[in-house]
């Protein structure tokens, strides 16, 4: 039997340690794992967890972060409660295997603490790995801070390993902002976190020798689509469970998740859409446009994916703009999260402006005022009734002022 | 809102000792935050850390910062980093130096005019004579605790005792004696 770990009710955790003792909490059986910056201190913690007698579970160390999530895909199909962290270039090496993990439908809790894809090579954050993660067939949480990696990796666990759901799930954080960023925490006790994640079921677990089975079938054009679609409804259905999980967590410790958060947003004529660390400094440049007077709002998907389509529409309809932040290259495209909020827009009949802007790649600097900025120019686009900027701009890179594409309405 | 800008040598133990500050913060109920700013940083090279201290939880996650306590404490970082860099008309300037004052703002010109808000403790000698190394970080939280006037000094110790748990006793009483003579040195 594990050792408890005596926490106080507040401590001063990054995010990384706040993760770490979500995955000793729930007592993962086996964490396989590859470290790499600035995920490194979650595995490394745990490492020292089992060493110390406060997890009865496995460390293993495996020669790349491919080789990782392997690994971890072999000992959940084997039927134990499974994790490990990575970033950036080992998300990278991962990502085949992510697509295998989902596939085998294995509830595998991945901590991925956003970082930048090099060429440059640079080890702060940015969005680049979670957006590279985006098709993987993983439900996408995302913490805006210390507290949130460690709650929200508690709820990881519920949700991926419900009997509806047997997904693998992936919590994000902002390398460096959220993961060395030491914050007070309010942790829950050994015994009341290991209660709410609850006791590991094995689902056609492979050590089962009564019941054979095979996981990774080949299957062609005969069957491969049907577990696609199938795999596809899992993640849109996982909505109610994943809403059942916050619900729950929130009658626990008083702290309210939703997949589609909101703040300011009751009367907002103007918004900022947003992820990770971004979305905190967004809310204190709404507060202070409000003393000028300006409607200011924000709106953020906690789940990125399944993404919250009718969520972010409901939030969003009745702002006249909308600025949609993006924090990865878009390499040619509009960002991914501009396409995907102005999708659901397009369905409203009231179809706010809605722009685009690329800032934060590689851990340059979010500041209120870079958000002040955004703010107003949604402020003029909405007062204007047209958007009087390109559609896309960069916020906060050096040289020329950068903007693509112009708008071909009511301008 | 306080906010603290720490300019130091990876190695010295900056981000030791803005979390060990936070963590003494966390005990009086308020909010904070510590985080550093290095890059791919080697032991000797400039690095910052900094604090930030309220009563509201705090969601602010920018870099920028107008500091209002800036604590240096390697001495010859007070000439070569920018320590003056988003001040404001009231920051108060914390100087590990073995040099008195006025010989070390006679050779700072941007701290002519801050005289009066300028304090400075060696807390390199503090950290060598009490712990037997070059570890200004916990000498330099003494001189802040006098000089910001946060804490009783008293708090402050029996606080630090407990972030310091995990460490042989001999080190806590060096580190404890570090705080109080850097409490009482400052000047």
């Amino acid at each position: 039997m594990a050792e408890k770990f005596q926490l106080n009710e507040v401590e001063v955790w990054d995010g990384n340690y706040a993760a770490s003792q979500a995955l000793r909490q729930a007592q993962v059986d086996v964490v396989a794992a590859y470290p790499i910056t600035p995920s490194t201190p979650i595995v490394e913690n745990y490492g020292s967890y089992v060493a110390d007698g406060y997890v009865d579970g496995e460390f293993v160390m495996a020669e790349s972060e491919h080789g990782a999530m392997s690994a971890c895909v072999g000992a959940a199909a084997a039927g134990g409660r499974v994790a490990t962290a990575t970033s950036s270039q080992g998300f990278a090496l991962m990502v085949e295997v992510l697509y295998q993990a989902s596939g085998m439908r294995l509830p595998i809790i991945l901590t991925v603490v956003n970082r930048a894809l090099a060429a440059p090579l640079n080890v702060r954050g940015d969005h680049s790995d979670m957006y590279l993660g985006r098709d993987s067939g993983w439900i996408q949480l995302d913490a805006f801070n210390a507290q949130e990696a460690y709650d929200l990796t508690l709820c990881a666990f519920k949700i991926g390993e419900d009997m509806r759901v047997r997904l693998p799930v992936m919590v994000h954080q902002d390398g460096f902002l959220t993961s060395h960023t030491a914050q007070n925490v309010y942790p829950l006790d050994d015994d009341t976190a290991y209660k709410f994640v609850g006791k590991y079921q094995p689902y056609e677990e492979m050590l089962d020798f009564s019941k054979p089975v095979t996981y990774g079938a080949q299957t062609e054009e005969d069957w491969h689509f049907e577990h696609k679609a199938k795999q596809h409804k899992a993640l849109v259905d996982s909505r109610a469970v994943i809403d059942e999980v916050f619900e729950e967590f929130k009658k626990l410790t008083g702290r309210e998740y939703n997949r589609v958060e909101k703040y300011l947003m009751d009367d907002a004529e103007v918004a900022i859409v947003a992820l990770g660390t971004t979305v905190e400094t967004s809310i204190v440049a709404a507060k202070k446009l409000r003393e000028e007077g300006i409607k200011a709002g924000v709106v953020a998907p906690r789940c990125f994916r399944p993404f919250p389509f009718d969520d972010i529409r409901d939030a969003l309809e009745n702002t006249k703009a909308v600025a949609v932040l993006d924090r990865s290259a878009p390499m040619g495209a509009m960002g991914a999260l501009f396409n995907e909020v102005s999708a659901a827009l397009y369905t409203t009949p009231n179809r706010p402006l809605v722009t685009n802007y690329i800032y934060g790649l590689g851990g340059r600097d979010f500041a209120v005022n870079d958000a002040i900025n955004i703010f107003k120019e949604a402020k003029a686009n909405a007062d204007a009734g047209y958007i009087t900027t390109p559609i896309q701009q960069f916020s906060g890179v050096r040289g020329p002022k950068l903007g693509f594409f112009e708008t071909k309405r009511g301008k | 809102m306080v906010e603290i800008r720490w300019h130091s040598r990876a190695g010295q133990g900056a981000v030791t000792g803005a979390k060990g500050l936070g963590d003494v913060v966390s005990t009086t109920g308020k909010q904070v935050q510590a985080f550093a700013l290095y890059g791919s940083a080697k032991r000797g090279a400039a690095m910052r850390a900094y604090n930030r201290i309220d009563d509201e939880p705090i969601i602010n996650h920018e870099k920028f910062m107008r500091p209002d306590y800036v604590l240096v404490i390697d001495p010859a970082l007070a000439y070569t980093d920018n320590i003056t860099e988003n001040d404001k008309e009231s920051t108060k300037y914390i100087i590990t130096t073995h040099l008195s004052k006025d010989e070390l703002i006679a050779g700072i010109p941007e701290l002519q005019d801050k005289k009066d808000r300028v304090f400075v403790v060696d807390a390199i000698q503090i950290s060598l004579d009490t712990i037997g190394r070059s570890i200004p970080n916990t000498p330099i939280l003494g001189a802040f605790v006098k000089v910001s006037g946060m804490f009783e000094l008293d708090y402050f110790l029996n606080a630090m005792q407990r972030v310091l748990s995990k460490f042989p006793q001999k080190i806590i009483d060096a580190n404890m004696e570090a705080i109080k003579r850097a409490y009482n040195e400052v000047k």
